[in-house]
């Protein structure tokens, strides 16, 4: 059978050198490149050794879906096609998984929402899919600017499911993710996100691995299934599936097989800590006031607390990393002597305050806000305005926006 | 004023190539050792709808992202933002803050009383180039108005220099880049007005080298200053 390993030091058709995932990412040189976002998942790719990517345009991925056809036509991804609909692309990434090939796909807003379906599906059959998800608005008026909504839809599809911050945390989270879903053990989609222009739109500074180094191939003798073979228990799904059967078998099969999904997306916690050190980032978490939250909402909450240090109020900051799995031992732990837990979102439900409040004792700690949503931008000076309310202290009005 | 941070907001509407110009200015200002990052805002791609972008340099590590909701410098690509309100703002100057500047692209007034009376109560200088005339003028074509722009921003602030602007505008024009499919047949038709890529590059350097000259001129006559640096030191 063949290893992953084997090939390592060898050379691939455009001469990179395959190498240790470990030592590329943590030992190799990098390079400081000033780059977009879209840019960024590109040269994230080129290093990926990846089979398969499948496109479909929505804004604001579908830069990055155009560069990753450039790379294809250098040469550096196995096959790349456009579907004719993110429910398409979606089942089309599904069978290219089966068929033991490391696959990616980028997807946005409304589209994410059509391909719902094939979600959970690609969960159920154990396929280690890779799918950035460029958060867009979902609702009606349409946005085509940054909302995290979508985010939430996918937090109970057993997918993994991780929110970027910035650029570099997707360039290296994409090439570590693959590590982390393809442990025989996991063996699970992941779901990387990260909030619309503000990331894929947005020239910053990523440091990047050398351009002649790239991942290991996927080995698809360590998926924990029999790939291609869907006549084979336990996932005999597409022929004469157990939904059709009214026996206890049946059933019993269907409960524990979505039971063994959830124990691997906890399964996948060991793999994921040591691959993004740690499932959350933290601050100060001494400080009586702190913020919690992900993407582009830590962002603004970094100069947030920028602001409110030049006020004499210091605040502590919890950056969430890994959504699924969820990190709740770690965010008791870090706002365990917090007074209050702000949570800024760039989405009008507050799905991530509803999370941490389902997590920690005393939730009514957690004040829910502040909210942006419909692409709105988050003025820091807005959190710095909210957590002065809250500690009692006068704030500058907000109303008009300035004028 | 010396400040950590220069929040520069570009005005313009689709096809002025604003997107492209905050990522040029950002670019050049990351050659210089500061740091820097730029952003757009549109909605559907299409010419003449408002678009705008955002350019963030600093002397510390920038993490706000998004709209610039309060900017130091507001650059007017199109005298419609200001006539017929093509702005993501009402009025195009709103959040600008004390001290800041005002940068429009017209050959002509186009504030009326009530607006000069709000922009001076904040001592904001307002600065007209007529950026798409001298665009013709220089590089032959309309579409280096987005030159004349990146031009009056750096010669009033010194935000970038001029060494680094040419390293970025080579870094920008002078290999294939793909964005989006707009992005790429923009970039084919300003190709088409130039015989030579080389040209192309001279041209646009020229441009922004001329508005850059007329905007430090301003600048020195009016006494105006806006730079970005360590407040700390320079006191």
């Amino acid at each position: 059978m063949a290893d992953s390993h084997s090939v390592i030091g060898t050379k691939n058709k455009k001469g990179q050198t395959f190498t240790d995932t470990w030592t590329m990412m943590n030992d190799a040189p990098r390079t400081p490149s000033f780059f977009t976002g879209s840019e960024v998942i590109k040269e994230a790719l080129r290093r990926a050794s990846c089979d398969v990517m499948i496109a479909y345009p929505i804004t604001p991925q579908s830069e990055a879906a155009a560069l990753i056809g450039e790379l294809f036509a250098e040469g550096y991804i196995g096959d790349y096609f456009r579907g004719e609909s993110e429910f398409a692309v979606m089942s089309q990434c599904a069978g290219a998984a089966f068929g033991g090939a490391r696959v990616f796909t980028t997807t946005a807003g409304p589209g994410t929402m059509r391909a719902m379906e094939n979600f959970p599906m690609w969960s159920g059959a154990r396929l280690p899919i890779q799918m950035i998800v460029t958060c867009r608005g979902i609702n009606s008026p349409l946005s085509i600017q940054p909302d995290t909504l979508e985010i939430a839809y996918l937090l109970n599809t057993g997918m993994l499911v991780w929110h970027a911050e910035t650029a570099q945390d997707f360039f290296d989270w994409i090439l570590k993710g693959y590590m982390v879903s393809e442990e025989p053990d996991v063996h699970l989609p992941l779901a990387l996100c990260c909030d619309g222009f503000f990331v894929t739109h947005t020239k910053d500074v990523v440091n990047l691995t050398p351009a002649d180094m790239c991942l290991p191939p996927y080995d698809p003798y360590r998926s924990p299934v029999p790939c291609m073979d869907m006549e084979c228990p336990p996932v005999r799904m597409m022929r004469d599936p157990f939904v059709m059967k009214s026996n206890y078998i049946s059933y019993a099969t269907h409960a524990s097989w979505q039971q063994e999904v959830w124990a691997a997306v906890e399964r996948s916690r060991k793999h994921t800590i040591k691959w993004i050190n740690g499932l959350i980032e933290t601050e100060n978490t001494d400080a009586e006031v702190i913020i919690v939250s992900s993407g582009t909402a830590v962002s603004q909450g970094r100069e947030a607390i920028r602001l409110l240090e030049d006020e004499g109020i210091r605040c502590g900051l919890v950056k969430i990393k890994s959504l699924r799995p969820w990190p709740g031992e770690e965010i008791r732990e870090a706002t365990k002597n917090a007074k209050h837990i702000i949570v800024p979102e760039f989405n009008v439900t507050g799905w991530l305050a509803k999370e941490i409040k389902a997590t920690i004792p005393n939730s009514d700690r957690v004040n829910a806000g502040p909210r942006v949503c419909g692409g709105m931008t988050m003025p820091p000076e807005i959190i710095v305005s909210e957590i002065k309310n809250l500690l009692g202290m006068r704030s500058m009005s907000m109303a008009g926006r300035g004028g | 004023m010396i400040k950590k941070r220069l929040n520069i907001r570009m005005s313009g509407l689709g096809g002025q190539g604003a997107v492209t110009a905050a990522h040029v200015l950002a670019m050049a200002a990351n050659r210089d050792g500061k740091f820097s990052i730029s952003n757009p805002f549109f909605g559907a791609e299409k010419r003449m709808a408002p678009a705008e972008s955002y350019c963030r340099i600093g002397i510390e590590r920038i993490y706000d992202r998004g709209e610039l909701v309060f900017p130091d410098v507001i650059q007017v690509f199109h005298p419609q933002v200001i006539t017929m309100g093509k702005s993501y703002t009402m009025p195009f100057y709103s959040g600008v803050k004390e001290g800041g500047l005002v940068v429009i692209n017209s050959d002509q007034e186009l504030l009326s009383a009530d607006d000069i009376e709000r922009l001076k109560d904040l001592n904001v200088k307002v600065f007209y180039i007529a950026g798409t005339e001298l665009a013709i003028e220089v590089a032959g074509t309309e579409l280096s108005t987005n030159m004349s722009m990146i031009g009056s921003v750096a010669g009033i602030t010194k935000c970038v220099s001029m060494e680094s602007l040419d390293g970025a505008l080579q870094e920008r024009f002078g290999k294939k880049f793909v964005a989006s499919g707009g992005t790429a047949s923009l970039d084919e038709a300003i190709k088409k007005k130039f015989a030579k890529k080389e040209m192309l590059l001279a041209k646009n350097l020229a441009t922004v080298k001329a508005a850059y000259d007329i905007a430090s001129a301003w600048a020195e006559k009016n006494q105006y200053e806006l730079r970005v640096g360590n407040p700390a030191v320079a006191a």
